[in-house]
This record gives structure tokens, sequence and C-alpha cells, in this order.
């Protein structure tokens, strides 16, 4: 059973999927209707605990989604179980919310994406707006009945990347969603300070930078149709039927990114490349550039 | 690193939670980011005292002192939305406060990953709590001069 799209909002009207987002005051109206599952998902590990939405389950994407081993995430048996675990069907209509105005919440919905969930949606804002404007949140733990959810194997071949596949990509748009400071590879580190991440700085030649926060409205919603067609057609000269990958450092800020330019935009082919700067930026044999250029694509 | 290095109170807490199993690591951790004191009236009104802890995803501030005596208090500031990041430095806050500062330098550097929570919380999250303790022993090291 699925639930019905949000059609309050003029600004969600606008957007080519305007059914993936809901406004707060829809949300809060459906709290318990059958059908409808509410999943917080954040950067840190203990911010559900300290209060959420009434009746949301929690999905942690470190501890929950990736696999213990591999760099990789759950296989389809995996999360069959976890969602089966948290009381989660496969017809359910799932509503993410989450902190840093919905980074994880957006990983977590491109994750769901990848086993082919179909309906599945972000609260605007995610939880800073839900507290901003007062609505209730609770400590008291969620307890739905397990359910049985299908075991389907992921699809990593539409919505995700591999190095390889950005590799053969070069000459089409990337779009590079960290700050700027990691795009151009300046690094204001110095010794004795724990370095995370890769061995060069910079960014895959050619890759545009968009920051992803400038996709984020002032209260913390998304940005309006007109607004981010701006940024993303006219400022990184995407077009229709480009072929799009975008990436940060761990995928998850470029999830944010992905699902602007897929669900809020429309554009058909857009992936997201989780191994991002942390692989790219380790890797060996592969093309970077420093500086706030894109520069170009090496002959091959 | 041997045991023997590990002060008293940073022993505690690590054997606290290693006593529970995980889900419950995950609330004793949550009960240390409540217990988090707020820094003294000069630091606050001062933040550009305060030394950013680049590892840790969220905006924590720590900063250590050392007085004439040779004793270190740690202090840091974290928002109330990263309750992670304030449970590792209230952590780190209580075990070193107190210590002499060839103490804290001699504080294992794995210390975070000794308490049982790397898998809970994931190694990523993990290592922000090690930024903050290599920062605190830097810290240390400049201002005890040793």
């Amino acid at each position: 059973m699925t639930v019905e799209f949000d059609t309050t909002s003029p600004k969600f009207a606008e957007y080519a999927e305007p059914g993936r987002l809901v406004t707060g005051d829809w949300l809060q109206e459906r709290l318990g209707q059958p059908g409808l599952v509410v999943v917080e998902s954040d950067e840190d590990v203990l911010l559900y605990e300290t209060g959420h939405i009434p009746g949301a389950v929690k999905v942690d994407w470190h501890t929950e989604l990736n696999d213990p081993v591999v760099r990789d995430y759950l296989d389809g048996e995996g999360f069959a179980k976890l969602l089966s675990r948290k009381g989660i069907a496969r017809d359910d209509t799932v509503v993410i919310y989450g902190d840093k105005n919905n980074w994880w919440a957006a990983y977590a919905l491109w994750v769901f994406s990848l086993f082919g969930h179909e309906d599945v949606r972000l609260l605007d804002g995610g939880r800073d707006k839900w507290i901003a404007e007062g609505r209730p949140l609770t400590t008291e733990p969620t307890t739905r009945e397990p359910v049985e959810y299908p075991i389907v194997e992921r699809d990593d071949a539409v919505i995700r990347a591999y190095k390889d596949d950005v590799l053969a990509h070069l000459g089409n748009p990337l779009i590079d969603v960290r700050s700027p400071e990691e795009y151009s590879g300046e690094r204001t580190s110095a010794p004795a300070y724990p370095e995370e991440g890769a061995l060069r700085a910079g960014h895959i030649p050619s890759a545009q930078s968009v920051p992803w926060a400038k996709a984020v409205a002032e209260d913390g919603g998304f940005k309006s149709r007109e607004e981010l067609d701006a940024i993303y057609r006219d400022g990184a000269g995407l077009k229709d039927g480009d072929k799009i990958v975008a990436y940060c450092r761990i995928g998850e800020r470029s999830s944010h990114t992905w699902f602007v330019l897929k669900h809020l935009l429309g554009f058909e082919d857009v992936r997201n490349y989780d191994g991002s700067w942390t692989e790219w930026g380790s890797a060996v044999r592969v093309p970077i550039v420093s500086g706030s250029e894109p520069g170009e694509v090496p002959a091959r | 690193m041997s045991e023997n290095t590990l002060p008293a109170r940073l022993a505690e807490i690590r054997d606290e939670f290693l006593e529970l199993d995980e889900p419950d690591r995950l609330q004793l951790l949550l009960e240390f980011s409540h217990e988090l004191p707020d820094v003294p009236a000069e630091y606050a009104d001062h933040p550009e005292m305060c030394e950013r802890v680049a590892e840790c995803q969220s905006p924590v501030y720590i900063v250590v002192d050392v007085d004439d005596a040779g004793r270190v208090a740690m202090h840091a500031t974290a928002p109330a939305e990263a309750p992670t990041t304030r449970g590792f430095a209230s952590i780190l806050a209580q075990g070193l406060t107190g210590l002499s500062a060839a103490e804290v330098l001699a504080v294992p550097d794995d210390f975070p990953q000794s308490i049982g929570l790397t898998r809970a919380v994931s190694p990523l999250r993990i290592a922000g709590m090690t930024g903050m303790l290599m920062r605190a022993k830097r810290q240390v090291r400049a201002k005890s001069g040793l």
C-alpha cells in the first residue's frame, strides 16, 4: 500500500517528480498511517536517540547499510533482513529525513533505490526544519512488527558508478560537490594533524565544482526549480540528455546532489560515484587536476 | 602500547564500555554526551582561542590548559546536534583532566579504538575521536614544553 503524494506545495509542483518530497504539515497529519514508514538517517549515530519523529525508525548508513568488510553496500539478502527487521514492506511509502540538510537521508534514499524500493521520499528540510517548526519529537523507542521484505538483488548499473565507469565517462559532465578547498586541492593540514582520506588533492579532470549546499534554501529545504536550473543548467552547463556523474569524498554529499539532478530536475542518466575522492585521490594511474579550474580530459 | 600507560580514569571508562553489549555502549556514550561540561566563560566568550577538530564532521572545538603545577584540564564544545562527538569529547575531558602533562602524552594513541565502540559507531567516526586526542596531546606538548 502506498500513500498519496503531497500536492500541497507550489514549490514541489515545479519539480520533475513532485512526489519525491513531503512537507512537515503533510507528514505530521499522516504519522501512524498504515503503509507509511518514517525513517531517520543521520550523520551522528546517536542523534535519533536524543529525540525523533514519533514512530520513526532509525537506519544508520555506516553500521546498517554498509557491508562490514568489503567497501560496498548490503547485498539483496542483507537489505531484505534489515528492512524486515525494521518493519518496512516492499510496497510501503518510505519518508526519510535526517540531519545536515538531509545528506544522510539522501544517501539512504539512494541505497534504497539501488534495491528498487519504489516509493521513497524525503522530508523537505529534514530534521532541523521539523524541529524549527516546533513539531513533535519523542525519545520513545519505536517498535514495528517485523515483516517479510523480499530478497531483491541490488542493481548498480543505473544509478551507481564505479571508478572504471568514471574513467570511461570522462568527457561527459562530472559534478564535484565538495567544498572549493577540496576541489582545488588546497591543503591546510600541518604536521601532527591526522589526515584522513586520499593521497592526492584536487579533482577529477573536467569536473565542475558545484558544492552540494548550493541546492539548499535558507529554510533548509531544497531551492526552487528555477533557482536549481540556474545553478545546474546555466551555471554548470548541464543539458537535457547529458549523462552525469556526481561525486564527493565518500558519496554522501553527492547523493544529495544526485537526488536534486535526478528527481527534482529530471535528468534521466545520473549516477553517484560513491568511491568518490577517497578512492580516486588514492588510486594508481588515474588523472587528477589541481587548482580551481576544471582542467582538460587527458587524451587516451 | 603497554597497559601501564593508560591512566586510571581512562582505564575505568574503557572497562565500563567493554562490560556492556553494543547497544548499551551507545547508551553509555549518550550519557557521556550529556555530561560534557560547559567551557569556562573565558573560552565561551573567545571561541577563537579554541581549536577546531577537523577530523570530526561536526563543529567541535577543544582547548587544553596546563597550569603552573603541570596539571592538564581539557575543555570542549560541540553542538547538541552532535551527541556522538559530544560523547567522545566528554570521555577525553573526563579522562585527561587532572593528569600531568607527561601522563597525557603517554596515553596510547589507539585509546579510541580500545573502548569497544569501533563497530557500533563505525571506524570513520572513531577517527574523529582519535583526531581529538591527537590535537589535545599536541596542545599539551606546546603548552608544557615537553
